[in-house]
């Protein structure tokens, strides 16, 4: 199942529906990372509200595209991490270390905000 | 709640010659009514048996178990004793009352009834015999009746308790708008620790917080386990976006904490809850103003 990529003004926002095959994480990445480039996009937000599990290879691929779009220029916020999914993979050692996470859509367009005028500001 | 089923029918091992011997018990046991209650009475003071309890109470108690075990012999069915029997531990419980104080006043209920029947067919051992094997099996069934009735209330209680404890233990405060407060107080056993996180994570969502301070300043001690299980508490609420900073950690859970190899990294730790507010003020971007003569009050 192909995730949705909207662009909304400088950010580029994927909101995942339903459950995703390991396939489907890899493509999102590679779609993201591609057009964070095309876009000339600040900042990814991925949407995650809707999964009620995340397994090691979703969050490996999730830190990795979070990674490859920091070097392409950008920052990647992952929001909507359910409490019992958050628990769930702290518990197998999943920690998502050095990739940002905010409560839902808002906060995370909040951070994207807020890391833009840091930088505006240095 | 599971409880002991009463069997409905009368026990199919008893012969109709085994009814005609209860039936027969339970006339003599209503003629010497008032007697037999008393000797139970006396026995059961002499024993120093229910010592929360008045002498007048005692009677009043006892008259109506006597009754009850009379009418459970008679009838076979044991609803309405059990019924009885949780009803009186409920009652007797609060008031310190123990399970040996109750399992001994009805063996010697049992008692005084078998005395007295042995009183009356001394003559003839024959029916004696047969009167114990009719009486001995329904008396048993009474005695066990009432004294699992009386645990189980007990362990009712003590599991209503746990709850309560349980509820009381957690609880998880807004101080200000995005800013919660967890003061953990007492000891963290597994299950405890457990049902923190969950709250905590449950109410990041609902409050929307973004830093949550918890405090462990109360906490004595805490093992390996514990301690992981904080760290990823820490490392759970982070995912959902909050940043979580620990305060009042003893020098003891320091200890622990360097021993496990926690990565520091992740946690954001301060000396005191008041220290942990201020920083968790900061992050948010709050700044609060003394009140002074020329300026205008706090402003957050």
């Amino acid at each position: 199942m192909a995730v949705p990529i909207l662009k909304q003004s400088n950010y580029l926002i994927a909101t995942i529906q339903a459950a995703l095959t390991d396939q489907d994480f890899v493509q999102l990445r590679d779609a993201l990372v591609e057009k964070v480039g095309r876009f000339r996009s600040r900042g990814v937000i991925v949407d995650v509200t809707a999964l009620d599990v995340l397994d090691s290879f979703a969050s490996r691929t999730l830190r990795d595209l979070a990674y490859m779009i920091r070097l392409r220029g950008a920052h990647t916020v992952i929001v909507g991490i359910q409490p019992d999914v958050a628990f769930a993979m702290v518990q197998l050692g999943i920690t998502l270390a050095d990739v940002s996470t905010a409560l839902d859509l808002e906060e995370g367009l909040a951070f994207l905000d807020s890391v833009d005028s840091e930088q505006a500001r240095a | 709640m599971g409880t002991v089923k009463g069997k409905k029918s009368v026990n199919p091992a008893m012969t109709e010659s085994t009814v005609a011997l209860l039936r027969e018990l339970v006339a003599h046991l209503r003629d010497n009514r008032t007697e037999l209650r008393e000797e139970w009475a006396r026995r059961i003071t002499e024993a120093r048996l229910l010592t929360a309890m008045t002498k007048e109470e005692i009677f009043a108690e006892a008259t109506s178990v006597y009754d009850n075990y009379v009418e459970a012999l008679e009838t076979g069915t044991f609803e309405a004793l059990q019924a009885y029997a949780r009803n009186l531990s409920e009652r007797i419980i609060p008031r310190g009352v123990e399970t040996d104080e109750v399992v001994g006043i009805v063996l010697l209920l049992r008692d005084v009834l078998a005395r007295s029947l042995f009183g009356k067919y001394r003559s003839d051992f024959d029916l004696l015999n047969r009167i114990l094997d009719a009486y001995e099996p329904a008396a048993n069934r009474i005695a066990n009746t009432v004294a699992v009735g009386f645990v189980q209330e007990r362990e009712r209680i003590i599991r209503e308790q746990q709850e309560a404890i349980r509820e009381l233990s957690t609880p998880v405060l807004q101080v200000r708008e995005r800013l919660l407060i967890l003061p953990i107080i007492g000891v963290i056993d597994p299950l405890r620790a457990r049902q923190l996180t969950e709250q905590l994570l449950q109410a990041i969502r609902a409050n929307r917080a973004r830093v949550v301070v918890i405090d462990i300043t109360g906490v004595a001690e805490m093992d390996s386990h514990v301690a992981n299980h904080l760290v990823q508490t820490v490392e759970a609420s982070r995912l959902l976006g909050a940043t979580v900073i620990v305060t009042g950690l003893s020098p003891d859970i320091a200890q622990t904490l360097v021993n496990i190899g926690v990565d520091l990294t992740k946690m954001n730790t301060v000396g005191d809850l008041q220290g942990g507010i201020e920083e968790a003020e900061r992050l948010l971007g709050y700044k609060v103003v003394m009140h002074d003569s020329d300026s205008g009050g706090k402003k957050s």
